[in-house]
């Protein structure tokens, strides 16, 4: 057997086919939303769904070539990929353009490309290198604090970007760093009840929320009477939440800019500030809840034909899903979205090599928290922080950047029994 | 190995990922449930989710004379706008009760603004009235779909200077299609000033996109107003007219076919311009428009035909002012060669007849006493001069200096359809009579003004103030300033030098002061102004003659030149003349003493006969 078609054979068929599928239902829903009764062809290079058929080709070679080029090369070179993608993000900062207010892109004539969507693999293919080559069951703290400066340092620099949504993106690694036990399951739990309190917090009165944890405090202490050092613990427990409770909500009082605290806002108060903020989030959530069951069928969709959704090819792509395909729609979507990611999970843990495990994870990481917040964005369970549905989105730099990882991992899988 | 004990003692943790990765995809399934199936109040959101794109129509610019008095300003008024593809639920009776029209007129008017656009704004019902519109703004919100789309209309101080201003009318489909600033509805400039300066005049139009609830009312501007763009007002225009002295040539032309046009030598501005009959530009504004426009063209005596600008006459005797300046120029005369007039002048087998008048005649009193005989011997030198070699070179030179007053071509300034005249070139004539069958007899007629020769006053005006500016003129224009009154518009003010010496300009000046002093012109004289002044008497094969005259003052430093065509009322004496100088005397004095002089002028009706 050569070594080609060694590979082809050894290419994982599901993730192969759940790509083909996503990238296919997002162009048809690209063309959609953009359809208009003057219509061009669909190559037509001034249209989303012309330049996104260029995109997919472009894709097409780029995953090939991915698959034919040796995995020492990805292995080898994570190091210096990581370092280069870092320059490149410094670079943007002082030579790139400004689109959405967001300074991340370099422009080569009519097309714009993010250097921040290639830094997330850079940081995977770094991170995999790095934890592959720790010895010992548990981490020690000195590298625990490695591998959460090597995520930190790109999403500083694509902070700077003001780029807010990619920026969240690098959170997802944490699942990566608690899989491979560099972060406990305390830390996720404590993470969601954060969370939790933060949501609270907007959308109650602070003291009423320091109220609720008081009586939550004493109906706890009341069962762990007996225990006076677990009552030390929830006192001081209860302590650092106020705290943290009374600081969410000074914060959003005084240290938020007020585009970002709209943002977070109108997600507690459906129907506020329709004019502004909430007027795109109010746009996508007749657009997808005007679907029905069934939805309104292809091209049919008289939210997202009328323009009344902004960025509805891109982050608002799922708007068009929901209104011309409905529930069945949003469920085929989700359904896709969670069998890549499991399939996913299971390459990542047949993997012999570390390496391409963390790499797997990585991948799966990165995929689930833009499934999970676009989704969320356009449905009013998460702030519109601007990220794109992986594969469905309109967009070169997305979609080139989700091949890259995809097939990168797909070929680390045909060497699965190999160690790296 | 280290590795894979690592990777085994964490393995499980596997699961808890899964779990998130489920507990999410319900969480989405979940409230896309709520949102697709439970809640029905999106869907209601969706049908009554519309934006309405409201356009903001500038001002037009405002149209001033040359004193800064407001001739041309706008009043606004209302259209009712629909949207076809966001009518629904109407009550149909109570809204045509409303606007005053059938069921039927309401559906076949829906219907056609259905056919050209579902999504965008036609025009339902033009300029409703005041009433009307109070109560539309207040049940607006009952009849979705429905909007009032404010616009301006034209406004005039003064019923004068139509055919200078033109007129504003709706963009034609042609225009639309080739032009993407034009909308259905819109307002163009169609003639005229209205036309020349559109793009001045119109501004630029404004974006307003407004959100719009279930009950079809305002919700407040969408995105905050991100997309809008806002209304660039029109640029007033600052004309060269005098408006007191273009009314008062209006009066003088009542019931008189013919046209008065003044112009300020030194400039080449144009005080006033007057074709009559004339008719009110608030005629063409409006509703009313369509039907007013139709009435106009169908009256027999052509309101619509601007005769300063249009109308074409063979000179006749003023023209003479031309051939003596050509023939002083051409030293085939001199100011003093005097020739005899018998009252008739024969050659070969050609006769032209003159009046008795002092006799002999030179430059100076042929010109005071217009002598035929005079005019014809110097015309004939002109084209007879031995140093041509053929009758074509000695015509084409003369015509040469025809053209160069601005006659036979347009002055392609602002002024709207103006037509070029006609002064013949020597290939007309070869092809009339053979190369060589024609002789300086033949066309001899050109050296009176006859013949085949078709001036428009406004080119009668020019030459006069050519020859007050003693051998230049200023391409004569309407607009001095655009936009402001201190920012002149110099683009149409060009300088045109006449190849003929100055000396012989004063003599044909002098001569033409005579002809008001004591010659064909002496009735008009103006008491307290030296007027220089031409008469002329138009032959008309179809009736009365055309009554001519062109004149300029004062005499030493000229600060109008005017022409009169006053057509079938017969001696340029006799009314071109007295009009003229009642012209002079009203801008130089501002005002006019002569009563019973100007109420003779004011009498005269000469619109009976054939048109
Ligand atoms: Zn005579």
């Amino acid at each position: 057997m050569t070594n080609k078609s060694y590979t082809l054979h050894r290419l994982d068929k599901v993730v192969l086919l759940l790509y083909i599928l996503l990238v296919i239902i997002g162009w048809f829903n690209i063309f959609s939303a953009e359809y208009t009764q003057a219509h061009k062809h669909i190559f037509d290079m001034s249209t989303s769904y012309g330049k996104q058929l260029l995109w997919i080709m472009t894709s097409v070679v780029m995953a090939a070539a991915i698959l034919i080029l040796d995995v020492r090369f990805f292995t080898g070179l994570s190091w210096g990929l990581y370092g280069l993608f870092l320059l490149l993000l410094i670079a943007v900062l002082f030579v790139g353009v400004e689109i959405n207010a967001t300074k991340a892109w370099f422009r080569f004539g009519g097309f714009a490309f993010q250097p921040s969507e290639i830094a997330k693999y850079g940081t995977a293919l770094a991170l995999a290198a790095f934890i592959s080559t720790k010895k010992g069951n548990q981490p020690d703290i000195n590298s625990r604090i490695k591998a959460i400066a090597i995520i930190a340092i790109p999403a500083m620099l694509v902070l700077m970007q003001k780029d807010v949504g990619t920026t969240l993106v690098f959170t997802s690694f944490f699942l990566v760093l608690f899989r491979e036990g560099y972060i406990g399951g305390l830390v996720l739990f404590f993470a969601g009840l954060a969370v939790t309190l933060f949501v609270l917090t907007l959308m109650f009165n602070e003291f009423i929320i320091i109220g609720a944890l008081a009586i939550a405090g004493i109906i706890f202490g009341i069962f762990l009477r007996k225990k006076a050092s677990a009552l030390w613990q929830l006192a001081a427990l209860f302590a650092i939440l106020s705290a943290y409770v009374y600081f969410v909500d000074y914060t959003m009082d005084n240290i938020l800019e007020p585009h970002h605290k709209a943002r977070i806002e109108v997600l507690i108060h459906d129907g506020m500030d329709l004019q502004g903020v909430g007027y795109n989030l109010h746009q996508s959530k007749i657009a997808i809840g005007s679907g029905g069951l069934t939805g309104k069928g292809f091209l049919q969709g008289t939210q997202t034909q009328f323009n009344f959704v902004p960025e509805q090819t891109t982050d608002f792509i799922f708007c068009t899903i929901g209104e011309e395909w409905g529930f069945a729609g949003s469920i085929m979507i989700i359904t896709l979205f969670v069998s890549l990611l499991f399939r996913l999970i299971y390459l990542a843990e047949r993997q012999k090599s570390a390496f391409s495990r963390v790499f797997g994870y990585s991948v799966a990481s990165i995929i689930f928290f833009h499934f999970a917040i676009n989704i969320s964005m356009t449905i009013g369970l998460a702030p519109v922080i601007g990220i794109p549905l992986p594969m469905v989105s309109y967009g070169g730099s997305s979609l080139w950047g989700i091949t890259l990882l995809l097939f990168t991992f797909l070929k680390f899988d045909t060497k699965r029994s190999e160690m790296m | 190995m280290h590795i894979y004990q690592q990777s085994g003692q964490f393995s499980g943790r596997k699961n808890v990922l899964r779990g998130i990765i489920l507990a999410v995809a319900l969480v989405l399934l979940w409230r896309l449930f709520v949102l697709q199936i439970a809640d029905p109040s999106y869907k209601a959101f969706a049908r009554s989710n519309y934006l309405r794109h409201v356009t903001d129509y500038p001002a037009r610019g405002l149209i001033y004379d040359r004193n800064g008095e407001l001739l041309v300003y706008n009043e606004a008024h209302y259209d009712l706008m629909v949207i076809p593809g966001q009518v629904r639920d109407i009550d149909t009776l109570a809204f045509c009760e409303l606007l005053g029209i059938e069921v039927s007129a309401f559906e076949s008017r829906l219907l056609q603004a259905r056919r050209f656009s579902r999504f965008r704004a036609s025009v339902f019902e033009r300029q409703i009235s005041k009433t009307t519109f109070a109560a539309f703004q207040e049940k607006l919100f009952r009849f979705p779909g429905f909007f009032v789309q404010p616009r301006t209309l034209r406004r005039y101080t003064y019923p004068i200077a139509t055919h200078t201003f033109g007129y504003v009318g709706e963009a034609g489909p042609n225009v639309i299609q080739n032009d993407p600033y034009y909308r259905s509805g819109d307002y163009i400039g169609i003639s005229g000033l209205e036309r020349a300066y559109e793009e001045e005049l119109r501004g630029s139009k404004g974006l307003r996109i407004w959100m719009v609830d279930v009950l079809n009312r305002d919700i407040g501007p969408f995105q905050e107003g991100r997309y809008d763009t806002l209304a660039i007002a029109g640029k007033d225009l600052y004309t060269t007219l005098d408006a007191q002295l273009q009314i008062y040539g209006e009066q003088l032309m009542q019931n008189k076919r013919g046209s008065i046009v003044a112009i300020e030598p030194a400039t080449g501005e144009i005080l006033a311009l007057v074709s009559s009959p004339s008719f009110d530009p608030g005629l063409l504004v409006g509703r009313q428009r369509t039907r007013n426009y139709r009435m106009l063209q169908n009256d027999t005596l052509k309101p619509l035909f601007n005769r300063a600008l249009m109308a074409q006459y063979p000179p006749g005797s003023v023209f003479k002012l031309i051939n003596t300046l050509i023939a002083l120029q051409e030293n085939v005369v001199d100011a003093s060669t005097t020739y005899g007039c018998s009252g008739i002048y024969h050659t070969s087998g050609i006769s032209v007849r003159c009046r008795t008048h002092p006799n002999p005649v030179n430059a100076i009193s042929g010109t005071q006493h217009s002598c035929n005989t005079y005019s014809s011997i110097i015309f004939q030198n002109t084209i007879n001069q031995s140093r041509f070699e053929n009758i074509q070179q000695a015509f084409t030179n003369w015509r040469d200096h025809v053209v160069s007053f601005g006659l036979g071509q347009q002055f392609g300034s602002d002024l709207s359809h103006e037509l070029s005249g006609l002064v013949a070139t020597s290939d007309y004539y070869d092809r009339l009579y053979g190369p060589r069958g024609w002789r300086s007899q033949t066309i001899l007629s050109l050296g009176i003004g006859q013949g085949e020769l078709g001036v428009t006053p406004m080119q009668l005006a020019n030459m006069t103030a050519a020859i007050a500016n003693k051998g230049h003129y200023i391409t004569p224009h309407l607009v001095k300033a655009v936009g402001h009154k201190e920012n002149p518009s110099n683009k149409n003010a060009n300088i045109n030098e006449i190849n003929i010496d100055r000396r012989h300009f004063e003599t044909i000046a002098h001569a033409m002061h005579l002809v008001v002093e004591d010659g064909t012109g002496r009735f008009s004289r103006i008491p307290g102004i030296e007027m220089a002044g031409k008469t002329g008497t138009v032959q008309n094969p179809h009736g009365e003659n055309h009554s001519v005259f062109v004149a300029f003052a004062p005499v030493d430093d000229p600060k109008i030149a005017i022409s009169v065509v006053v057509e079938n009322a017969g001696y340029g004496s006799v009314w071109a003349a007295p009009i003229a100088s009642l012209m002079i005397e009203k801008y130089l004095n501002r005002e006019v003493n002569r009563q019973w002089f100007e109420q003779r002028v004011l009498d005269a009706k000469f619109l009976t006969t054939q048109q």
